[in-house]
C-alpha cells in the first residue's frame, strides 16, 4: 500500500513537471526564445553559484555529522602510518579539491553568457602547462615516496619475536591455529579436511608437530608483541579484514599470505578509552565469498601476556579431539622431545 | 554499400545511391523497414541502435540498484511487493542474500559493461567518427553492424540468466573464483555463470569488431583537409578508448575461456586445495593459482575503467568549447594526457591486487605508476578550467552535465590518489570508500559525459530538440543527488565497512550508519525517478520534440553540423567538404566560431 502510494506520488509529481516543462517551452516561443533563453541562461549560472555555496556548507556538515564514527585512534603501531598517509594525503588533495571546485564553479558563473563579452581566443600557453604538469607531478611523487616508504615498513619482514597464528577462512566462519609450545604448525593436507572426524583444517596427524597444535575459533593476541598470521581459505577467497588495526590480507586457498601486525591496547583498555563497555575488535571478511559474506565475523582479543598463557594453557590441542582413545598423559613426553627439536630448527 | 566513394582524398566519386537521400527523408527504393531500422549498415542507425539498448539496460541495472538500496536503507522492514514480483528470492518481502548478491553482480556488469561500455562507445562512436570525420560511414559497415547484433545476443543470454532456477551469477560483477568456478560454493556460480561467461564473451566479440572499425575508419577515412591534428577531441578521445579495448578485451576473453574449462572441464587454472563444506567433500584440483585470474580480470578491468571515462572526456571536452564559445585550452595537451592515460591505464592494474599477497616490490611499482595516471588527468581537469576561464558560457543542458562531469572528475579523481598509495589502501580495499571512488569517478561522471552528449547530438540524431526545461531539472536532481549518494560513503568506508554487506546489525563497529544508509537510499529512488523522466523526455522528443529548423543549431565548428538536418545513409548529399582548419576556432579575430570547412583568410592569426 505503501509502496502504492510512493508510486502513485511520483507518477503525479511527474505529470505536473512535464506540464510545466511543456508550457514553458511554449512560452518561450510566444515571448521570443532568445530572451527566454537569456533569462534561464542567468538561472542556471546563479544555481552554479548557489551549488557551490550549498556544497561547500555540506562538506564542513557532513564532516561534522560523520567524523566521530571514523576511524578513531588505530590500535596498532602500523596503523598509525598508515593513517598518518591518509592525513598526509587528506591534506594535500583536500588543498586541490577546494581551489579546483571553487574555481570551476566560479569560473562558469563569471563567465556566462553576457552582451558586453566577448570570449576570449585562448588556445593554448605552454608556460601555464607546464607549470601544471610540474606541480601535481612533485606533489604526486612526494606522495608516493612517502606512501612507499611506509608499505615497505608493514610489508616488510616480521620480527624475529612475533607470536605466529594461523587463520583459515570458509564459509562463512574463521578458524584460528596456535603452534602450542613447540613453537611449530604441523603439516596438513587438505583432503585430510573433515570436521566429522574433528579435523577442520586437515592437520596430518603423523606429523609430530601437530600434537600439541590448538585450533579455536576466536583469535587471542598479545598486547605490544608482534603477531605474524598466517592466512589461507578452505574454500574460495575471503580476506581477513581487522579495521581498527587497519590491516587487511586476502585468504586465497592453495596460496598462502601472511601478514604482520603490532596490536597496542587491550581489548580492556579499549573498553575504557573509548567508554563503550562492549567494544570488541572485529574481524571481518572483506572478500565476497558467497551468501554468508556479510556475516562472516571474528572476534578478536588483545590481552596482557599473563592472561594470554592462561587462556592458551587452558586450551586442549585438536589432537585431542581427534583422538579421543588416547589419554592426555601419553602426548606428554612425547612433546617434550619435540620442543627440543623445534628449538634446533630455530 | 560501397565504401571506395570514402576513401580519403576522393570524397567526389559519389555513387548515385547515396545522393538519393535527402532532406525530406525519401525512403530509397531498395531500403525495407528491415534494412532500414533492424538490419541497419548506416552507422547513425547502428549508433541508435546501441543508444535505445543502453538505455534499456539502463533502466534494468538502475531499478536493480534501487532493490538493494531498499535493503541498505530499511533492512529491517519489509515490502511485501517484491515478494509479489521476485518469489522467493524476496522471501516475507525482504531480499534474501543471494538474491541481493545477483541483484549487485548484475547490476555492476550491466553498467560497466552494457550502458558505459557498448551504450557509450556504441552510441557515439558510431554516431560521431563517420560524421566529425567526414566519412560515408564506417570502414566496413557491415562489421559493425554485427558489432551491434553480437551486443544485442549477449543482451539476450545475460537477460536469460535473470530467468534460470538457481538465479543468475552472484559472485560480483569481478567474478572471480574459486567463488565463481563452484556451484556448489554458490547458487549463482551454478548454470548463471556460464550464461554470465558466454554473454560477456560475445559481448567482447561485440566489442572488438567495433573497436576495430573505429580505429580504421578514424586512420584512413578521414576526408580531405582533415589531418589528425585537426580532428575534434570526441574522436581523438573515441580513438583511444577503441584501442584500449581492441588491446586488453582478448586478455580478459582468454581469462573467461579458462574459467569455463575450470567449471566445465575439470582443469585448475584457478582452482587448488579446495575443501567444499556444503558437500564435504575436497576437490582433486591442485596446482592452480586463483589470483592468475584477478591479473587477467584486471589487465582489462583497469583499461576498461578509461574505456568508459574516455569517450566522455573526449565528450565534455567538446561541449565545453562548443558552449564557452572558445577554443578548447591546451588542444594538444589535451590529446596528449589522453595518449599518456592509454598506456599508463595498460601498466597499473595490480592495483587492485595490493592485498592479495603480491610481492611488496612489485606493488611499489604499481603505486608509482598508478599515482602517475593522476598526472594526465589533473592536466586535463586544469585545461578544463582554463577553457571556461573568459569564456561567454552558455548554459545548455549538456553545457551543464559537462560542468557536472568536471565536478565529479576531480571529486572522484582525487580519492584515487588515496586507492593508489598501497599504505592507504591496506586500509581502505573493498570498503565503501571504494564504492564512493568509482561510482563518482566512473559511474556518475561517465553518466555525466553520456547524458552531455544526448543533449548536445540529439537534434542531429532526430532531427528534434529534448525538451531543456527537464533537461534542466534532470540535471540538477542528479548533480545534488549523486553527490548526496556518494559522498557521506567515504565516511563508511573510512570507518572501515566492507563493500557488498546487505546487513551491518551484526556488527559492533560497522553498525553505526542506518540513518545514514536511510537518507542514500531516499535519495537514491528520487535520482532513479528523474531518469525515468529523462527516458521519457528522450522517447517523446524523437515523436514530439520542438523540430530543428537550423542546420547548425549550437553554431558549432565540427563537420556534423554541415550535413542536412536529417542525413541519409552517406551523410552529405553532395560532396563530403573538405576541411580547413582544426575544429575550435571559436571566438577567433571578433568571429563567434569559424566552421572546419571555411578556408583560412588571407592575414588570419595561426592559432
Ligand atoms: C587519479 C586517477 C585514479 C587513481 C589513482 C585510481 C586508483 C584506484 C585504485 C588504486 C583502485 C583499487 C582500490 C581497491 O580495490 O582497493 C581503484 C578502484 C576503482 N577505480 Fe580508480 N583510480 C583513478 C581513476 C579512476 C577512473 C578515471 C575510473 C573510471 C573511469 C576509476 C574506476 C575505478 C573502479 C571501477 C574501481 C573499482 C573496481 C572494483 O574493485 O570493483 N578510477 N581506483
Ligand atoms: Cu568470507
Ligand atoms: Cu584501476
Amino acid at each position: 500500500m505503501q509502496t502504492f502510494f510512493v508510486i502513485l506520488i511520483l507518477a503525479f509529481g511527474f505529470l505536473i513537471t512535464f506540464q510545466i516543462a511543456k508550457t514553458s517551452e511554449y512560452v518561450a516561443v510566444l515571448r521570443g526564445e532568445e530572451k527566454a533563453r537569456k533569462q534561464t541562461n542567468r538561472i542556471n549560472a546563479f544555481l552554479l553559484l548557489i551549488f557551490l555555496i550549498a556544497g561547500l556548507i555540506g562538506v564542513y556538515y557532513c564532516n561534522e555529522r560523520l567524523k566521530g564514527k571514523i576511524l578513531g585512534e588505530a590500535a596498532s603501531i602500523q596503523g598509525e602510518k598508515i593513517d598518518t598517509m591518509l592525513y598526509i594525503t587528506l591534506a594535500v588533495t583536500g588543498i586541490v579539491f577546494f581551489i579546483t571546485q571553487i574555481l570551476l564553479f566560479w569560473f562558469a558563473f563569471k563567465y556566462q553568457e553576457s552582451d558586453q563579452r566577448k570570449a576570449y581566443y585562448f588556445p593554448h600557453n605552454n608556460k601555464l602547462e607546464i607549470i601544471w604538469t610540474v606541480i601535481p607531478a612533485i606533489a604526486l611523487t612526494a606522495l608516493v615516496g612517502f606512501g612507499i616508504y611506509y608499505w615497505f615498513k608493514i610489508t616488510g619482514d616480521a620480527p624475529q619475536d612475533a607470536m605466529q597464528v594461523e587463520v583459515t577462512g570458509s564459509q562463512f566462519k574463521w578458524e584460528f591455529r596456535y603452534p602450542g609450545k613447540d613453537g611449530i604448525f604441523g603439516k596438513k593436507y587438505y583432503k585430510q579436511i573433515d570436521p566429522e572426524k574433528n579435523n577442520p583444517l586437515g592437520q596430518l596427524w603423523d606429523d609430530p608437530y601437530n600434537r600439541d597444535d590448538i585450533v579455536i575459533n576466536e583469535m587471542h593476541i598479545v598486547v605490544n608483541k608482534p603477531v605474524k598470521l598466517i592466512i589461507g581459505s578452505k574454500d574460495v577467497i575471503h580476506d581477513v579484514g581487522l579495521a581498527q588495526f587497519r590491516m587487511k590480507m586476502d585468504a586465497v586457498p592453495g596460496t598462502p599470505t601472511t601478514m604482520w601486525f603490532t596490536p597496542k591496547y587491550t581489548t580492556r583498555q579499549m573498553i575504557e578509552k573509548s567508554g563503550d563497555p562492549d567494544f570488541v575488535y572485529e574481524l571481518s571478511c572483506d572478500q565476497l565469498c558467497g551468501k554468508g559474506h556479510y556475516s562472516m565475523r571474528g572476534v578478536v582479543i588483545v590481552e596482557t601476556q599473563e592472561e594470554f598463557d592462561r587462556w592458551l594453557i587452558s586450551k586442549q590441542p585438536q589432537y585431542m579431539a581427534a583422538h579421543p582413545a588416547q589419554a592426555p598423559q601419553k602426548t606428554q613426553p612425547a612433546d617434550t622431545t619435540k620442543r627440543v627439536a623445534a628449538n634446533m630448527n630455530k | 554499400m560501397s565504401n571506395d566513394s570514402n576513401l580519403h582524398g576522393k570524397p567526389e566519386i559519389v555513387t548515385g545511391h547515396e545522393v538519393h537521400h535527402d532532406e525530406h527523408h525519401v525512403h530509397h527504393h531498395k531500403e525495407t523497414f528491415i534494412t532500414k531500422y533492424v538490419f541497419s549498415q548506416d552507422h547513425k542507425t547502428i549508433g541508435k541502435q546501441f543508444l535505445i539498448t543502453g538505455i534499456a539496460w539502463a533502466i534494468i541495472g538502475g531499478l536493480f540498484s534501487v532493490l538493494f538500496r531498499l535493503q541498505l536503507g530499511f533492512p529491517d522492514q519489509t515490502f511485501p511487493i517484491l515478494e509479489t514480483f521476485f518469489g522467493r528470492y524476496a522471501k516475507g518481502g525482504q531480499i534474501q542474500p543471494e538474491f541481493y548478491y545477483a541483484l549487485i553482480t548484475m547490476h555492476g556488469t550491466v553498467l560497466v559493461f552494457f550502458v558505459l561500455t557498448a551504450g557509450l562507445s556504441g552510441t557515439f562512436a558510431n554516431l560521431l567518427i563517420p560524421l566529425q570525420c567526414g566519412a560515408r560511414d564506417m570502414a566496413s559497415p557491415f562489421l559493425n553492424m554485427l558489432s551491434y547484433w553480437f551486443f544485442f545476443m549477449a543482451s539476450v543470454v545475460m537477460v536469460s540468466s535473470l530467468f534460470v532456477s538457481t538465479g543468475p551469477a552472484s559472485g560480483g560483477w569481478t567474478s572471480y573464483p574459486p567463488l565463481s568456478a563452484l556451484g556448489d560454493a554458490n547458487q549463482g556460480s551454478k548454470i548463471g555463470t556460464d550464461l554470465w561467461l558466454i554473454a560477456m564473451a560475445l559481448f567482447v566479440v561485440s566489442s572488438l569488431l567495433g573497436g576495430l572499425n573505429y580505429i580504421s575508419t578514424i586512420l584512413n577515412m578521414r576526408t580531405k583537409g582533415m589531418s589528425m591534428t585537426r580532428l575534434p577531441l570526441t574522436i581523438w578521445a573515441l580513438f583511444f578508448t577503441a584501442i584500449l579495448g581492441v588491446l586488453s578485451f582478448p586478455v580478459l576473453l582468454s581469462g573467461f575461456i579458462l574459467l569455463l574449462f575450470d567449471r566445465n572441464l575439470g582443469t585448475s587454472f584457478y582452482l587448488s586445495d579446495i575443501f567444499v563444506s556444503q558437500t564435504g567433500q575436497a576437490l582433486p584440483n591442485e596446482g592452480g593459482s586463483a589470483i592468475l585470474y584477478q591479473h587477467l580480470f584486471w589487465f582489462l578491468g583497469h583499461p576498461e575503467v578509461y574505456i568508459i571515462i574516455l569517450p566522455s572526456m573526449g565528450i565534455v571536452s567538446e561541449v565545453l568549447a562548443v558552449n564557452s564559445r572558445k577554443p578548447i585550452f591546451g588542444y594538444m595537451a589535451m590529446v596528449g594526457s589522453l595518449f599518456a592515460i592509454t598506456i599508463l591505464a595498460f601498466l597499473v592494474w595490480a592495483h587492485h591486487m595490493f592485498v592479495t599477497g603480491l610481492n611488496p616490490f612489485l606493488g611499489s611499482i604499481f603505486v608509482l605508476l598508478t599515482l602517475l595516471i593522476a598526472v594526465p588527468s589533473a592536466i586535463k581537469v586544469f585545461n578544463w578550467l582554463t577553457t571556461l576561464w573568459r569564456g561567454n558560457i552558455r548554459f545548455t543542458p549538456a553545457t551543464l552535465f559537462s560542468i557536472g562531469f568536471v565536478s565529479l572528475f576531480i571529486s572522484g579523481g582525487l580519492t584515487g590518489v588515496f586507492l593508489g598509495n598501497s599504505t592507504i589502501d591496506i586500509h581502505l580495499h573493498d570498503t565503501k570508500f571504494i564504492v564512493a571512488h568509482f561510482h563518482i569517478v566512473m559511474g556518475v561522471a561517465s553518466f555525466f559525459g553520456m547524458f552531455a552528449g544526448v543533449y548536445h547530438w540529439f537534434p542531429k540524431m532526430f532531427g528534434r530538440y529534448l525538451n531543456s526545461t527537464l533537461g534542466f531539472i534532470h540535471f540538477w536532481v542528479t548533480m545534488a543527488g549523486a553527490y548526496l549518494i556518494f559522498w557521506p560513503m567515504h565516511y563508511e568506508g573510512l570507518a572501515g565497512v566492507p563493500r557488498r554487506y546487505l546487513d551491518l546489525s551484526g556488527w559492533h563497529n560497522f553498525n553505526k550508519f542506518g540513518e545514514l544508509n536511510k537518507m542514500i537510499t531516499v535519495v537514491s529512488i528520487i535520482v532513479f525517478a528523474v531518469q525515468l523522466m529523462f527516458i521519457f523526455n528522450f522517447f517523446y522528443s524523437i515523436f514530439k520534440g520542438r523540430k530543428v529548423r537550423h542546420q547548425n543549431p549550437w553554431g558549432a565548428n565540427t563537420l556534423e553540423w554541415t550535413t542536412p538536418i536529417r542525413p541519409g545513409h552517406g551523410n552529405w548529399t553532395g560532396e563530403i567538404p573538405e576541411v580547413h582548419r582544426w575544429a575550435y576556432d571559436y571566438g577567433k579575430d571578433g568571429r563567434e566560431f569559424i566552421p572546419q570547412t571555411e578556408p583560412i583568410g588571407k592575414g588570419e592569426g595561426h592559432h
